[in-house]
C-alpha cells in the first residue's frame, strides 16, 4: 500500500507548511495545513485580532479571453458583467438548468477578459463548463502556474501597505496590481472570514518568499483550513458542497443579493426562470442560522426539528464559534420557519437540542468600504 | 498507591486506593483533538460495559466518541468540564478527568497498558 500522501497534489507552500508544523490534511485531493501548532482556536482568535496568513493555492485561478467572452459569460452565471468595471470583481455562481448552484465564485475584469477564482473541489468541472460554454466565443485558460494567499484580519490593510503604500485605499472587492519586494502580485481586497484583508495571487515560484515575507511581520500568524472553516461560519458565508450545492437555488441560499437588477429581470443564464419565479413567489425553503442556548454543537447532518418533532430540515455547516463563545450553524428550514427567533431542535446523537433561528452572520463583517 | 492503566484508545483509568477508578482522555488525545469546546459526560448510575460509548469530546473541528476502556457504573461525572471543557487541554490527566466508576471486572485492566508501554504505543504512531 502506498502512503495517501504521495498521491495528493502538493501547493508551492507544502515545504512551508510543514516546517511551520501544519498538520496535513487531504482535501480536495491537495495535502492542505488544517492547523498550526496555535491550533484552530489560536489560529481563529488572531484572525479575529491582527493578521492570518492562509495558503489558498489549491484553489482554481483561470483567465477567460476573447471579444465576445463577456457574453458567453453572461449565459454560465446571474451576474452583470457589463457594469462590473476594470479593477472591480463580485461574487456569483455557475447554475444550471433547475438553477442549482455548480460552483460559487468570484470574477474580475482583467484587461480585455475576466479572472475567475472556482473552488479546488469544482475546478475540473468548471474548466471543463467554462470551456463548452465559452465555444468558439472565448478561451479559458487554468492557471496552474500561480499560487494564492488570503491575507485576513484588522491588520492586514496596516502589514500589507507597508510594502505596497496605498493598497489600504484599495475598497472591498477592488482588484489591484501591486509588488511586494519586487514579487508582482494581483491582490483583491477581499476573503472568507468576515475580516478585511486580501487575497494575493502571485507566481507559483514567489509564493514562498511572500509567504515568510508577510509572516515575518509581526501581527501575521498562519493559519490553517480549520480556523478558515470556523471563521467563515461564523462570517455566515457559504461553503460549496455543504450549504450550496446542485440542489440549493441562490434564491434558497438568500444569496440573491448577488444577482444583480438587470439579470434579474433579463434573466438569460440557466436556470432563470425558476430564479425568477422565486424572487417574485418566494422560495419554498431558505439557508438561515442557527444557534442553540447550551455549549454542545450541532454539525453538519444533524435533523432539525419542528415543534410538533417532525424532521423539516437538516444542518449544512455546523461547530463551535471561538469568536461568538457558542455553538452557531446553518441549514435549510421551510421558509415559514425561517424567521429569526423561531424556534426549533436538533437532534444530535440520541438527544435532542433546543435551537433558535438566528440572524447571520454571527459575528459582524470588517470589511473596508472606503 | 493508585496506579494508572492506558487503552490504545488513548485513554487513562487511575484505581484509587479505595478502588474506585478514574477515567480521562491521555496528553496526545487532547492534543490530537486540539481545543475542547464541549464534553458530554455519562450521567451517575450509568452502567458501561467495555466498549460502550462512555463520553463524546467536541473540539472546533469535530466530535469524537470516548469508549468505556472497563466495565463498571458510573458514580461521579466531572461537572467542572460543562463549563470549562478546556480543562482536557490543559490538565488531561488532572483536572481535566471525565468521569469515576466502580469497576464490574478487575481483570479487563490486565489488557491494558502501563505508563511506559503506553508511551512507546504512542512513539510508535509519530
Amino acid at each position: 500500500m502506498s502512503d495517501p500522501e504521495e498521491t495528493l497534489l502538493r501547493t508551492p507552500l507544502y515545504d512551508l507548511h510543514c516546517e511551520l508544523g501544519g498538520r496535513m490534511v487531504p482535501f480536495a485531493g491537495y495535502a492542505m495545513p488544517v492547523q498550526y501548532p496555535a491550533g484552530i482556536m489560536g489560529e481563529h482568535n488572531h484572525c479575529r485580532a491582527a493578521a492570518s496568513l492562509f495558503d489558498v493555492s489549491h484553489m482554481g485561478q483561470v483567465r477567460v479571453t476573447g471579444a465576445q467572452a463577456e457574453a458567453a459569460l453572461e449565459a454560465l452565471m446571474p451576474v452583470d458583467l457589463a457594469t462590473l468595471a476594470p479593477g472591480q470583481q463580485r461574487y456569483t455562481f455557475f447554475t444550471n438548468d433547475s438553477a442549482g448552484i455548480l460552483d460559487d465564485l468570484m470574477v474580475a475584469r482583467e484587461g480585455e477578459g475576466f479572472f475567475l477564482v472556482v473552488n479546488a473541489a469544482c475546478k475540473a468541472a468548471d474548466f471543463a463548463h467554462l470551456q463548452q460554454g465559452l465555444g468558439k466565443h472565448g478561451q479559458a485558460e487554468m492557471l496552474e502556474d500561480l499560487a494564492l494567499l488570503a491575507l485576513q484580519g484588522p491588520q492586514a490593510a496596516a502589514v500589507l501597505s507597508r510594502f505596497a503604500p496605498g493598497v489600504d485605499r484599495l475598497k472591498f472587492m477592488g482588484v489591484a496590481e501591486i509588488t511586494v519586494e519586487g514579487l508582482r502580485c494581483r491582490v483583491t481586497r477581499s476573503g472568507y472570514t468576515g475580516e478585511d484583508g486580501y487575497e494575493i495571487s502571485v507566481a507559483a515560484g514567489e509564493a514562498e518568499a511572500l509567504a515568510r515575507r508577510l509572516l515575518a511581520e509581526s501581527e501575521v500568524m498562519p493559519a490553517g483550513l480549520g480556523a478558515r472553516d470556523s471563521l467563515r461560519l461564523e462570517a455566515g458565508l457559504c461553503l460549496y458542497g455543504h450549504d450550496i450545492d446542485e440542489t440549493t437555488t441562490p434564491v434558497e441560499a438568500g444569496l440573491t443579493w448577488a444577482i444583480q437588477k438587470r439579470r434579474r429581470s433579463e434573466g438569460g443564464f440557466p436556470g432563470d426562470a425558476v430564479i425568477q419565479t422565486q424572487i417574485a413567489e418566494g422560495a419554498g425553503r431558505k439557508r438561515v442560522g442557527l444557534r442553540t442556548t447550551g455549549r454542545a454543537p450541532v454539525r453538519e447532518g444533524a435533523e432539525i426539528l419542528n415543534q410538533a418533532g417532525e424532521a423539516v430540515g437538516r444542518v449544512t455547516s455546523g461547530g463551535f464559534g471561538p469568536s461568538v463563545e457558542a455553538p452557531v450553524a446553518m441549514g435549510y428550514l421551510p421558509s415559514e420557519l425561517a424567521k429569526p427567533g423561531t424556534e426549533v431542535s436538533a437532534r444530535v446523537r440520541n438527544r435532542t437540542v433546543d435551537m433558535e433561528v438566528a440572524k447571520m452572520p454571527f459575528q459582524p463583517h470588517n470589511y473596508f468600504r472606503g | 498507591m493508585a496506579k494508572i492503566y492506558f487503552s490504545d484508545e488513548h485513554e487513562w483509568v487511575r484505581v484509587e486506593d479505595d478502588g474506585q477508578a478514574v477515567v480521562g482522555i491521555t496528553d496526545y488525545a487532547q492534543q490530537q483533538l486540539g481545543d475542547v469546546v464541549f464534553v458530554e459526560l455519562p450521567d451517575e448510575g450509568k452502567d458501561l460495559a467495555k466498549g460502550d460509548e462512555a463520553a463524546v469530546v467536541e473540539s472546533v473541528k469535530a466530535a469524537s466518541e470516548v469508549y468505556a476502556a472497563v466495565s463498571g457504573t458510573v458514580t461521579e461525572a466531572n461537572e467542572a468540564l460543562t463549563d470549562t471543557p478546556n480543562l482536557v487541554n490543559e490538565s488531561p490527566q488532572g483536572d481535566g478527568w471525565f468521569f469515576k466508576m466502580t469497576l464490574s471486572d478487575e481483570s479487563e485492566l490486565e489488557a491494558l497498558m502501563d505508563e511506559a508501554a503506553y508511551n512507546d504505543f504512542v512513539k510508535g504512531l509519530e
